[in-house]
């Protein structure tokens, strides 16, 4: 069986950032033994970027703004640069861990299936968007709905017009942009509508989307009802029609319709940009634990998951606005990978001899990544030659509602307690507003201290 | 709310609409960051000829000088994607090599209608020169190699 010493799953933004970092931080090594390999089950790298035609990408990694398809280009000419070799039209299909601890992987391709070994693997397999099904909306099986990635895909990729009238359902940025693209390509967009009081969408996107075009934008609306054309009475011969139309109506603070506010509006297309899922069913195979809130892996400040040896970012971690953190975040999955392989003090991929710190998302926090702070176990000296200021950790989190006026605070959180006990503040940031659209990030220092728990949470001044 | 892409739209150097009308509301979500101000922009034109713009709802510089920008000279980078013949893929995505001013984004968006490019094409390589007379090239954003899509 072939040996690599890491294994990326995946060849977009987080696997390509990734695969750079990890070479650039000694793992060496030349393909066909011991080195870095990209396993992407599409025709080229760069993943969701190439479709992703828009500007807006690169600002803070590269100091200009690109567009999806430039930042790709970016990521592949360093991987090239640095000799990383990739496998295209591959899917990876199992992961699994052999006797000795090593990683094995199940390849596809058109030349058949081929099992390698590796010594590390990163999962960055990035994420789906959530379809039709997972909300329920009752009405027509009809032609005409689709998400908005995929309209984009069509339109972008293959010179395909979805439809010539379209809603959009959900506030997120794919739709916001693909209200853009389409009016541009000729089709009349009617509107989007959000569930939320607030959009789940970047400000940029909403000015430069839907006001440069005169979209509206419908908080706290959403789609009741779904109508098609009749059986056999549609443009398609198979006798399934196409969308003529939605219903959408007001919702209640809790989300629920208010049937009073119900209007039909006349449509063939229907996008929905109703959020994004974190695919992780490799990640299951090989016994990952995942977090029931973001539905990517549990994570230590390596971004190490709770099976050695294994590292997630990226999109297949939780859900990111902005590329550019994708690439930070691989980065550091990178470094902390050839750090795991290379081994010895202090790798992470050794489990004896350190201490655990949970983070935890607390009040107003629906998330927070990493879920864990591993910490060595001996009480570092407090003076003297080997005195060290405490490590800076990062928390990157989400609000589960806008606020406005607040503290953002890191807080000890006594073992045992419940999450409204109040204990020592760590850091605490004051912000303007905190909207769950835009992650946070806090940064904080920790010395080898008494805690066993941490909690991020949003405080109310005053 | 400012909608219209249209020719109300003021742009860079039209004196005339201007001096037409000496004093214009603007209002705008600034961009800025996740507060998405609402600004308000006066914008008077003095009998000196200059512009002079007062940006009100701001909560700091950023928003003053998005304001401004937007109600004076507003640009955006715009992109799209050109049907390639004899390339690996179907579409060349493209953009505009620089802003170009918010009401000639239509004139660009017609200049790119039905227009195909022939494979191969490198990063970079100019699909439309001065398009829509904006001084601006409208150039590829992706490599396209020979080849059946």
């Amino acid at each position: 069986m072939r040996e690599v010493s890491l294994a990326i799953v995946g060849g977009g933004p987080a696997g390509l950032s990734a695969a750079i970092s990890a070479r650039e931080s000694g793992l060496g090594g030349t393909p066909p033994a011991g080195g870095i390999v990209i396993i992407e089950r599409g025709r080229a790298l760069g993943g969701i970027l190439n479709q992703c035609i828009h500007n807006g990408f690169g600002l803070h990694i590269f100091k200009e703004e690109l567009t999806g398809p430039e930042y790709a280009h970016r990521l592949v000419e360093a991987c090239v640069r640095l000799g990383i070799e990739y496998k295209l039209n591959t899917m990876v299909t199992d992961l699994g861990t052999d006797t000795d601890g090593a990683k094995t992987l199940t390849l596809f391709s058109r030349e058949g299936a081929e099992r390698i070994r590796a010594k590390a693997v990163i999962l960055a397999m990035g994420c789906r968007e959530r379809p039709r099904g997972a909300l329920r909306i009752p009405g027509s099986r009809c032609a005409g709905i689709y998400t908005a990635g995929l309209a984009q895909e069509l339109v972008n990729m293959k010179g395909l017009m979805p439809g010539k009238t379209v809603v959009v359902l959900g506030s997120g940025d794919i739709g916001l942009i693909m209200a853009r693209r389409m009016t541009l390509e000729g089709a009349e967009v009617k509107g989007v509508y959000e569930l939320m009081p607030y959009s789940g969408g970047l400000k940029r996107n909403i000015a430069q989307c839907l006001n440069d075009y005169g979209i509206p934008l419908k908080l706290s609306h959403t789609v009741t009802r779904i109508e098609g054309q009749e059986f056999g009475r549609g443009e398609s011969s198979d006798g399934c029609g196409r969308l003529r139309g939605v219903w959408t109506a007001a919702v209640d603070a809790s989300g629920a319709p208010l049937y009073a506010t119900e209007e039909f509006t006349a449509c063939d297309t229907l996008l929905l940009s109703v959020g994004l899922i974190p695919e992780n069913e490799l990640s299951k195979r090989i016994g990952v634990r995942l977090s029931e809130v973001t539905g990517g892996p549990l994570v230590d400040d390596s971004l190490q998951t709770s099976v050695p040896g294994v590292f997630a970012c990226g999109n297949v971690l939780h859900v990111h606005d902005l590329a550019d953190n994708v690439t930070l975040e691989a980065y550091r999955a990178g470094e902390s990978a050839a750090r795991c392989i290379r081994g010895g003090a202090g790798a992470f991929g050794v489990t004896g001899g350190v201490r655990r710190i949970g983070l935890r998302a607390g009040r107003g926090v629906r998330y927070v990544v990493p879920n864990e702070i591993i910490l060595p176990a001996g009480p570092k000296p407090s003076a003297g030659p080997d005195a060290e200021p405490g490590a800076e950790y990062t928390a990157y989190f989400r609000s589960d509602n806008v606020y406005r006026d607040v503290y953002i605070r890191v807080r000890l959180a006594p073992e045992g307690s419940c999450s409204d006990s109040e204990g020592a503040v760590i850091k605490s940031v004051s912000k303007r507003i905190v909207t769950p659209g835009e992650m946070e990030t806090l940064k904080f220092s920790l010395e080898t201290g008494k805690a066993a728990t941490l909690e991020v949470r949003i405080e109310a001044k005053g | 709310m400012e909608t219209s892409l249209g020719s109300s739209t003021q742009t860079a150097g039209q004196e005339q609409t201007a001096s037409q009308e000496p004093r214009r509301e603007h209002r705008f979500i600034c961009i800025g960051c996740p507060m998405g101000c609402e600004l308000l922009v006066v914008t008077e034109v003095s009998e000196e000829g200059g512009p002079p713009s007062a940006v009100s709802g701001n909560a700091c510089k950023i928003g003053e000088r998005y304001g401004r920008e937007e109600a004076t000279n507003p640009t955006r980078v715009m992109t799209s994607s050109v049907r390639v013949l004899g390339g690996d893929m179907k579409m060349l995505s493209v953009k505009t090599a620089r802003p170009i001013p918010k009401g000639k984004i239509w004139d660009c968006a017609e200049a790119m209608r039905g227009l195909s490019v022939n494979a191969p094409v490198k990063i970079g390589d100019i699909i439309i020169k001065n398009a829509a007379s904006t001084g601006v090239d409208i150039i590829a954003t992706r490599n396209i190699a020979r080849g059946s899509a």
